[in-house]
């Protein structure tokens, strides 16, 4: 098997295991909800052992440890020897978790497993398995060093047969896997080979078997010699169809281990009388004493047996062996011919080359037979650079678009015209094309949420609090770019809602709550953009604490007097934290001031509302897409530039009485309460040396990523609209103070502005008093 | 002649093991995802042997056995059971139903096409 198909199903494998954890979580959830679904605990058995027969093929030791002694457990509940009670589902899930944690291992793509953690689940999975007592097989397990490759299944052998099969016959010994290697292990190798008695039982042939097959793999082994027993065959009158009567004793030269003659019989020693003993050892000939019933002739059997004759003629002839020894002297010959036709005889086989199996035909390829029609919609795979390359030419598209309706327009046509019509059908279409390949990339945000189960399950681990994740609108789709920073808010957030919102469970009864506090993680789609509510049923902010530590932070004056909503969003100002000590969970460094900023950087917004003892809810609004961007045409010194709407809280005409200096130099803006740097917008990007005049100008207050406000002086805010995203650095250089371009319906490029850059820039260069007073 | 084998495993990664293992084999090799779906392709392809998991939904390898043997035209058509080693009652029971054999997972090719080389007439 060469390395490419191997490496392709290995693949495979590890896309199956995504799947199968999945299905894995959502069935562990559907039991921790109460389902007792048979089929539901059926599903979570299967999706475990598909995951640990898959490993095993790979090698993957780890894996297939874990997987086993949670199939083990998994095996209990399915068979009913064990309850699936409700720690046992909080545990199953946290094995889930360990298990993926092994998958992402194996796959390269996740940190090794802790192992402790692992252990742990390992220990308590095995309690729930034996109730307490830990079975000496894990230990033999683990202990095993020569953990290989194909050993795995043995190795797992005592303890996965189930306690009521001890009632059951004694089976075999289970034959050697180095056996099915004739040459790797031969085992008791014994001068002179065997002498192998074999009487088939009826369910021999009821399931398949053929003593001309068996025969065929002797002769494998070394040279043979086959002698039938057919006198307990009956008269046709007595003959019962369903019943067996010939017995075959062949002897085996050779060296051939017991083993090996053993393995021949692996798949019908159950459905036989069988004796094996050396050849040489062997002066007795008589069947095994349980061979003695004398009932009718099994035309069946019969038939089978010539058959297999048949076939051993075929393969002598085939191989060209002639016969070397005598046929041992046939048995007294039954009263009368029972057959006709092929009447059994002694079969004489001589030494046959360790033969080949019915030659193997030129592999071929094959069309599989067709899958059934699963519900799953049909996808193509599309390399993502071919979609980002038509949504650049759907954004050209938009832009010529607007251009041409913009000269349409000038033009003076009348709004009936043909040429007018047209146009707004070209319209319509360009928006359902843009709304249609801004779908391409548009995913469900299921990706993201699917992560979250876990999280707070850890979350509720660490904090000792009893929690319930509640997800809707899993379905919502958003830009692939969005989905894949969403994640780190979203977990932020979550973890604050646990760690910080909800009570103990001692407290939540105390507040008349239930001890299990809900968490909901919600997406919808809102006037075009995307909305994720966080809402947590717990305490709510403490509203006097959070101002008390800003005030001991000197984030705000002692006195400020602020509204509820105003001391809700000092959680956002950098270096602030409720936490009073360092936990687990928070403490990491990373402060709601962060979560804000990448959710602005994503051109999005987020907002908090809080009810004490009732609970607070997060809200982040954010675009569907990053290619597109809703942004403020703002003039300055006669360009036109975009200002990002995410960043603009509001807009005003200021009042010269207003502006003041700081030291005589800098400006600022007085504005409710509060002075915010004025930052002129034209003389700042170096589009004029004169300051803007106050006069006629506008204000827009904005909000930088790390929630610093500032004021942008501007000559004229001319509206707002969605524009197309250009890179300026693709397609010139980075340039200070600018974000990205775009380009406006009249054809010209309007740059982008860069909030943060400017803000922070920008007050070091403005106009000084003198200049500002020149211009007013 | 070339052999068919029908392999019915609901795992993706565990039939084209079988797949690839068989193909190179020269086998011709037909699939099915579970027991319903394997006694629709034994119906249209009339495989010369069967490898059959035993776990699977809709129906598990235990009912496709029987199913299958159910049926005059495949009660002689070999049948080998995907199993672990170690499952003596999965045997016991998959034996009862009619299999004819058994291939230990995790398989490695030799061993497979060695069981499937067995008990194929």
């Amino acid at each position: 098997m060469s390395d490419d198909p191997f490496e392709a199903i290995k693949a495979t494998f590890f896309q199956e295991c995504e799947e199968l954890l999945g299905d894995l979580e959502s069935n562990l959830l559907a039991l921790e909800s109460g389902s007792t679904d048979i089929e539901v605990i059926n599903a979570v058995f299967r999706a475990v052992h598909s995951v640990k027969g898959g490993a095993g093929a790979f090698g993957l030791e780890d894996l297939v440890r874990f997987a086993h002694v949670f199939e083990t457990l998994m095996d209990e509940l399915r068979s009913g020897r064990k309850a699936c009670d409700e720690p046992t589902v909080r545990t199953l899930l946290r094995a889930a978790d360990v298990l993926a944690d092994h998958v992402a291992a194996a796959r390269g793509a996740g940190a090794p497993v802790d192992p402790a953690r692992s252990a742990g689940l390992v220990a308590e999975l095995e309690t729930l398995t034996h109730g307490g007592a830990a079975p000496a097989a894990t230990t033999d397990l683990a202990e095993d060093d020569d953990f290989g490759f194909t050993p795995i299944a043995l190795d797992l052998a005592a303890f996965e047969a189930p306690a009521g099969l001890s009632d059951l016959p004694d089976l075999p010994p289970l034959p050697d896997l180095a056996a099915l290697a004739p040459l790797e292990a031969p085992m008791a190798a014994v001068e002179g080979g065997w002498k192998i008695v074999f009487r088939p039982h009826p369910r021999l042939y009821a399931s398949a078997n053929e003593t001309g097959l068996l025969l065929r793999e002797l002769a494998r082994l070394g040279p043979t010699r086959v002698e039938l027993d057919d006198s307990g065959l009956p008269t046709l009158d007595a003959l019962d169809p369903n019943d067996s009567h010939l017995i075959w004793t062949i002897e085996l030269d050779g060296d051939a281990s017991e083993a090996e003659v053993r393995d021949v019989f692996d798949f019908v020693e159950m459905d036989c009388d069988l004796s094996i003993t050396p050849l040489n050892a062997a002066a007795s000939t008589e069947a095994p004493a349980a061979v003695e019933d004398d009932e009718e002739a099994p035309a069946e059997a019969l038939a089978q047996a010539a058959a297999a004759d048949l076939d051993i003629a075929a393969l002598l002839a085939s191989v060209g062996a002639a016969p070397a020894a005598e046929p041992v002297a046939p048995e007294p010959a039954v009263p009368e011919p029972v057959v006709a036709a092929p009447a059994p005889a002694p079969v004489a086989v001589a030494p046959v080359a360790p033969a080949a199996p019915a030659a193997p035909p030129a592999p071929t390829p094959t069309p599989s037979a067709p899958a059934p029609a699963a519900a799953a919609p049909v996808t193509i795979r599309v390399d993502l650079e071919r979609v980002d390359r038509m949504i650049n030419a759907v954004g050209e598209l938009v832009i010529q678009q607007a251009m041409l309706a913009q000269r349409v327009t000038e033009s003076g046509l009348a709004r009936s015209s043909d040429i007018a019509l047209g146009l707004e059908d070209l319209e319509l279409l360009t928006r359902e094309i843009q709304d249609s390949v801004m779908a391409i990339r548009a995913q469900p945000v299921k990706s993201v949420f699917q992560r979250m189960p876990r999280l707070v399950r850890e979350c509720a681990e660490m904090t000792g609090k009893k929690v319930r994740l509640v997800t809707s609108g899993e379905d919502t789709e958003v830009d692939k770019t969005v989905i894949e920073r969403l994640s780190e808010p979203i977990t932020h957030m979550l973890r604050n809602a646990i760690d910080h919102g909800l009570e103990g469970p001692d407290e939540r009864l105390a507040a008349g709550k239930p001890a299990e506090g809900t968490v909901r993680l919600a997406a919808l789609h809102r006037s075009g953009r995307i909305v994720i509510e966080i809402a947590d049923d717990g305490k709510g902010i403490n509203r006097q604490r959070v101002k008390g530590i800003a005030v001991e932070r000197g984030l705000i004056a002692e006195d400020a007097a602020l509204s509820d909503e105003e001391i809700d969003n000092l959680i956002f100002m950098p270096g602030f934290s409720t936490a009073t000590e360092v936990s687990d969970l928070s403490g990491r460094g990373v402060g709601m001031d962060v979560v804000r900023r990448s959710i602005q950087s994503l051109g999005g917004r987020i907002s908090i509302s809080s009810v004490p003892g009732k609970g607070s809810t997060f809200t982040l609004s954010l675009p569907l897409t990053l290619a597109v961007l809703d942004g403020m045409v703002v003039g300055a010194a006669e360009q036109t530039l975009v200002a990002p709407l995410a960043a603009i809280v509001e807009s005003l005409t200021p009042d010269a009485a207003d502006i003041h200096h700081v030291g005589g130099v800098d400006p600022v803006l007085r504005f409710r309460e509060a002075f915010l740097p004025l930052v002129d917008v034209a003389w700042c990007m170096g589009f004029s040396d004169q300051p803007t005049a106050l006069k006629g100008g506008v204000v827009m207050i904005v909000e930088t990523e790390s929630g610093q406000r500032a004021a942008l002086l501007v000559d004229a805010i001319h509206g707002q609209r969605q524009v197309v995203i250009k890179s300026l650095e693709a397609n010139y250089r980075h340039v200070e103070g600018v974000a990205a371009a775009t380009i406006l319906g009249d054809g010209r490029v309007a740059l982008i502005l860069d909030i943060d850059a400017l803000v922070s820039t920008g007050r070091a260069r403005s106009p000084s008093r003198a200049e500002m007073q020149m211009a007013s | 002649m070339i052999k068919t084998v029908l392999t019915v495993d609901d795992s993706r990664t565990m039939r084209e093991m079988l797949m690839l293992a068989l193909q190179d084999a020269g086998y011709r090799v037909v699939q099915a995802e579970d027991g319903v779906h394997g006694l629709e392709v034994l119906q249209a392809e009339s495989p010369d042997i069967v490898i059959t998991d035993i776990n699977m939904p809709r129906m598990d390898g235990f009912g496709f056995i029987e199913g299958m043997r159910a049926d005059p035209a495949f009660s002689g058509v070999p049948v080998l059971v995907l199993t672990t080693e170690s499952d003596a009652a999965k045997k016991q029971r998959a034996r009862e139903a009619g299999a004819t054999g058994w291939i230990v997972k995790p398989f490695d090719p030799a061993r497979l096409v060695d069981a499937v080389r067995r008990v194929a007439a």
